[in-house]
């Protein structure tokens, strides 16, 4: 090996280079990978499963395309999958009891395509149980711990996600986002993480958990990074009819420095009540230096409805929870409560004991929300509620390209914090859930630090401009260091 | 919006959800709290305003009527906690209530 390898500041379009000159094979790469993860999984317990052995081969295989100079710019790169992304073969847990042994027969069409890229697949990530949560604390396995502060949560639920990739375990990872679940974790570690437009990537083989808010995303330590992996994953599936079948541009084309003629709102509802200064002061700087960089800013866009996006979400993400988890009766997999003869004792049972209490919690609420004579009153008014939200930032997008808002309220919090206060737990996605609300795609880069914990700045924009807002956190990572910074772990 | 405990246990029910005590008094409390601070959503008219199901517009997914791979059935039940031989084993559904 020529280089000196520090797997925990290359990027993807780093590594490709030295692994297409030659002066890096894929094996070792990986092998540095995975003796990282030896490292430091100790401290942050970021991953369910570490899978070594697959690993390896994959990068044997990677090795051979390389040589025949046939390879793609993820190939041979280590990644780490959310563990609730279906992998054939290797167990995918959800961090839940329920399905803690579930190894799926199939591969998730993300998974298929990372695997025809010839990726490297070095772990699956530890996340809040079903993706309900926003510190990977309900994660029924173990909690993650943040690699800037151990003390400190990561976020979530993509928290092992975001924690491979800053401490160095693996070069980027996947992660899905149906409140906030890729955003928030990317913003609290210091990575750049991005949900897509509602439709742009495939959702087949992700464990449902809020069929119209879920999505799959990038996370990984640079914008060019972040198209790379967008460029290999979105796109149009026959096996999800969500999917959208437009065409999928090359991402990293639009990824030029001027931002001349750039429109940027500022939703001031985003600056809410409670929120820490510091993370204001630095997303109000971060906004001067996009202005410096050409753009146009309005500091006075108002978005009102948007003190309405919490309650509108908490209604809808659980009620469409409680339908998907229904699936969970102790029959076709997963955990199955065995000790009686009867049907109903033993379905009641199987979900007591196999969920934790904050799907309980969601599926309890979603179940009422969607029962009789609360309907009407809950999930359609959440619903109408959902219309009105959509139709304002449609109103904002046709006036700016962007809005640009803090990716979350405050830094990280301490581990346990708001364990015991669940709707103080749900605040923390009060700046990204509107974006699901209304299936826009939105990105989270690193835009400061208070106290030595990250700050991050979340880019929104109108439904499939993923380049206008890639082309935008480009500008501004070439402009600032914020992005190379990285934990002392 | 009090819920009381009987309220918690009707949509227990309706979950098929087996609920200790203990997480009886809590959900109660807990559920209780929530939907009270989502009561603002009560305040937004939305007289006329339609309901959005979903982000995009979905119209019916068709595709032609072929033959296509599916997993075999081995694999299928590969995860099943009990089965026999080629099918689930569930208990028995008539004559239960």
């Amino acid at each position: 090996m020529s280089v000196i390898l520090d797997p925990s500041r290359l990027t993807i379009h780093k590594a490709h280079e030295l692994l297409k000159t030659g002066q890096l094979s894929s094996v070792e790469l990986t092998r540095a990978c995975l003796e990282r993860i030896q490292q430091v999984e100790p401290k942050v317990s970021a991953l369910v499963t570490i899978t070594d052995r697959l690993a390896l081969s994959q990068a044997e295989q990677a090795d051979r395309l390389i040589a025949s100079g046939d390879s793609s710019p993820l190939t041979g790169i280590p990644v780490i999958i959310k563990d609730n992304m279906c992998t054939r073969g290797v167990r995918t847990t959800c961090s839940s009891r329920m399905i803690e042994d579930f190894v799926p027969p199939y591969d998730a069409t993300v998974v298929e395509k990372l695997n025809g890229a010839r990726a490297v697949i070095v772990g699956k990530a530890n996340m809040d149980e079903f993706a309900m949560g926003s510190s990977t604390e309900n994660s029924a396995l173990f909690p993650t711990h943040n690699p800037w502060d151990l003390e400190r949560v990561p976020g979530g639920s993509s928290g092992g996600s975001a924690v491979g990739v800053a401490a160095g375990e693996a070069i980027y990872a996947l992660g899905s986002d149906t409140g906030g679940s890729i955003r928030q974790p990317a913003g609290f570690c210091s990575v750049t993480g991005m949900k897509p437009t509602y439709g742009r990537v495939s959702r087949y083989g992700l464990v449902a958990f809020a069929s119209s808010l879920d999505q799959i995303g990038p996370l990984t330590r640079d914008v060019t990074d972040c198209a790379l992996v967008l460029n290999t994953i979105a796109g149009y599936d026959p096996r999800d009819s969500t999917s959208v079948p437009c065409p999928v541009p090359d991402y990293t084309r639009c990824l030029s420095s001027g931002l001349g003629g750039v429109r940027i709102g500022v939703p001031k509802e985003y600056f809410v009540e409670g929120m820490q200064s510091e993370v204001a002061a630095a997303i109000r700087a971060a906004v001067s230096k996009l202005e410096e960089l050409g753009a146009r800013a309005d500091w006075g866009v108002s978005l009102p409805h948007t003190s309405y996006a919490l309650a509108s979400y908490y209604v809808i993400a659980p009620s469409e929870a409680s339908a998907n988890l229904a699936r969970y009766d102790g029959v076709k997999y997963g955990f199955s409560y065995s000790d009686t003869d009867n049907m109903w004792e033993a379905l009641e049972k199987t979900r007591q004991y196999g969920f934790g209490p904050e799907v309980k919690r969601r599926i309890m609420l979603g179940t009422y929300a969607l029962s009789a004579g609360y309907y009407d009153a809950w999930y359609l008014k959440a619903q109408k509620v959902r219309t009105l939200i959509r139709r304002e930032f449609d109103q904002a997008f046709e006036k700016f390209d962007v809005l640009v808002t803090p990716t979350s309220p405050t830094v990280p919090f301490r581990i346990g914090d708001k364990a015991e206060d669940p709707l103080q737990m749900y605040l923390s996605d009060v700046c990204t859930l509107p974006i699901n609300i209304a299936g826009l795609p939105a990105i989270s880069i690193p835009a400061g630090f208070a106290g030595g914990l990250p700050i991050g700045m979340q880019i929104i924009g109108k439904p499939f401009s993923e380049e206008t807002i890639l082309k935008i956190a480009y500008a501004f990572e070439q402009a600032t260091d914020w992005h190379k910074q990285k934990p002392n772990i | 919006m009090r819920l009381g405990r009987e309220e918690v246990l009707r949509i227990a029910i309706l979950a098929r959800m087996g609920l200790s005590e203990a997480e009886v008094d809590r959900f109660k409390d807990q559920l209780s709290h929530i939907l009270e601070s989502f009561e603002i959503l009560q305040q937004v008219d939305t007289t006329g305003v339609p309901p959005t199901t979903h982000p995009i517009t979905l119209v019916n997914v068709l595709r032609s009527d072929e033959v296509i791979d599916s997993l075999p059935q081995n694999m299928v039940l590969m995860n099943a906690p009990r089965k026999d031989g080629d099918f689930f084993k569930v208990r028995a559904v008539l004559g239960e209530t």
